[in-house]
């Protein structure tokens, strides 16, 4: 066998099916959405009540709680979106594609979020709203990136044509990933180093620490509902005219 | 797996390795251009340009702030811990702005290797920590 063990690629397949997918998802939402709370709700309270202020930007440092795990996040769904763009392409599996093209929107989204609550950051420390810097600017091209492949998706009227080029599109630009992350370290930028993701110990204190991780979980999450929402929604579109669609329409 | 889905497989793996060598050349080739500004041991060794605008970035240096004039001009070394440069700015400074601080500065160098900033930036560090930890830091360790 080549790179992947059989029984991964067993599993894949039966995930793969549109009913299996359509059938737990409906299971599985009610229970990723109390999660979520349940993660969001700590993180928000711990992050703007309990954590202490910051010896040097006092309380306006708070701004990371929603900054820094959507931008983890604007990188997180494009290598996925890039994966299941892949794996569409390979194996030609329609779900993955469906996955692909449903991550796009999300992923757009946590990057725009990522790029206006740095601006709004950046203005009271650094002095100013926006900079040139390569932390911004590949941020800022990662936006494009994911409206590219929106954009392209939405401008190919065979579906299946269209997930083609939109995982090639995907593909191409997961060049960009390494480059957002290590552009602080490679080149001079206004924009600081690494704070936790990084080998050595993170450097925020503890009780800072723990609300961050709890509303990074708590971003994951969301992205997995608003994922699988979407690509419900997708899902039924294309299989419209299939007999599980039929079916299932006829029993609600 | 299939001879087919394996041939695709490693045509995406070689397009992905592809691209990435040549924006990696790319990215070598312009790394100069895609510094966001000098450091103060460039602008010593001559390397930053002599009449036009740059960005000039590093430490301030203690104790080296002042007001010459008594009004808002103000002067201050800058330094990566190898070489200084002195900067003169008139203008409001940012909130981070203070002794030991990193900044970021554009401007150009005057004929006496004074470098004028028209604007100043503040560079905050990754570091999070609340106020009290900071007290305790500066105790034994002056950094």
């Amino acid at each position: 066998m080549f790179l992947i063990p059989d029984s991964i690629g067993r599993w894949f397949h039966r995930m793969a099916s549109p009913p299996h997918f359509y059938a737990l998802t409906e299971q599985l939402l009610p229970w990723l959405t109390a999660l979520f709370w349940l993660f969001l709700l700590p993180g928000l309270y711990g992050g703007l009540v309990l954590a202490p202020p910051d010896y040097q930007q006092g309380d306006s440092y708070r701004i990371i709680y929603i900054h820094v795990p959507s931008a983890w996040m604007s990188l997180f769904v494009y290598v996925l979106m890039a994966v299941s763009g892949a794996i569409g392409l390979v194996w030609r599996i329609k779900l993955a594609e469906i996955v692909c093209i449903s991550s796009a929107p999300v992923g757009a989204s946590f990057t725009f979020i990522a790029l206006v609550t740095g601006s709004l950051w950046g203005k009271p420390m650094w002095g100013t709203w926006w900079v040139w810097d390569a932390r911004l600017t590949s941020e800022l091209i990662l936006l494009f990136l994911y409206l590219g492949v929106i954009g392209l998706y939405s401008a190919i009227d065979d579906k299946r044509a269209a997930a083609k080029a939109v995982a090639i599109l995907a593909l191409v630009g997961v060049v960009n990933i390494p480059i957002i992350h290590y552009s602080v370290e490679w080149w001079n930028t206004l924009h600081q180093g690494p704070t936790v993701t990084k080998l050595d110990k993170p450097s925020i204190h503890i009780s800072m620490l723990v609300p961050l991780l709890l509303m990074a979980a708590a971003f994951k999450l969301y992205y997995l509902i608003a994922l699988l929402q979407r690509a419900r929604l997708e899902l039924l579109q294309r299989e419209r005219n299939a007999q599980w669609v039929k079916t299932l329409l006829k029993d609600n | 797996m299939k001879p087919a889905r394996r041939q695709r497989l490693i045509l995406i793996i070689l397009m992905v390795a592809g691209i990435t060598s040549a924006v990696g050349f790319a990215l070598k080739s312009f790394n100069d251009n895609l510094m966001y500004f000098f450091s103060t041991s460039d602008v010593v060794a001559g390397k930053a340009p002599k009449d036009s605008l740059f960005r000039l970035g590093g430490m301030v240096v203690k104790g080296s702030v002042e007001r010459p004039d008594k009004d808002i001009k103000v002067r201050f070394k800058l330094t990566d811990y190898s070489q200084e440069v002195t900067v003169e700015y008139s203008g409001i400074l940012p909130d981070l702005f203070r002794e030991g601080q990193g900044i970021v500065a554009n401007g150009k160098l005057d004929g006496r290797g004074v470098f004028v900033a028209e604007e100043v930036l503040a560079k905050h560090d990754e570091n999070y920590m609340p106020p009290e930890v900071k007290a305790s830091l500066k105790g034994p360790k002056q950094n």
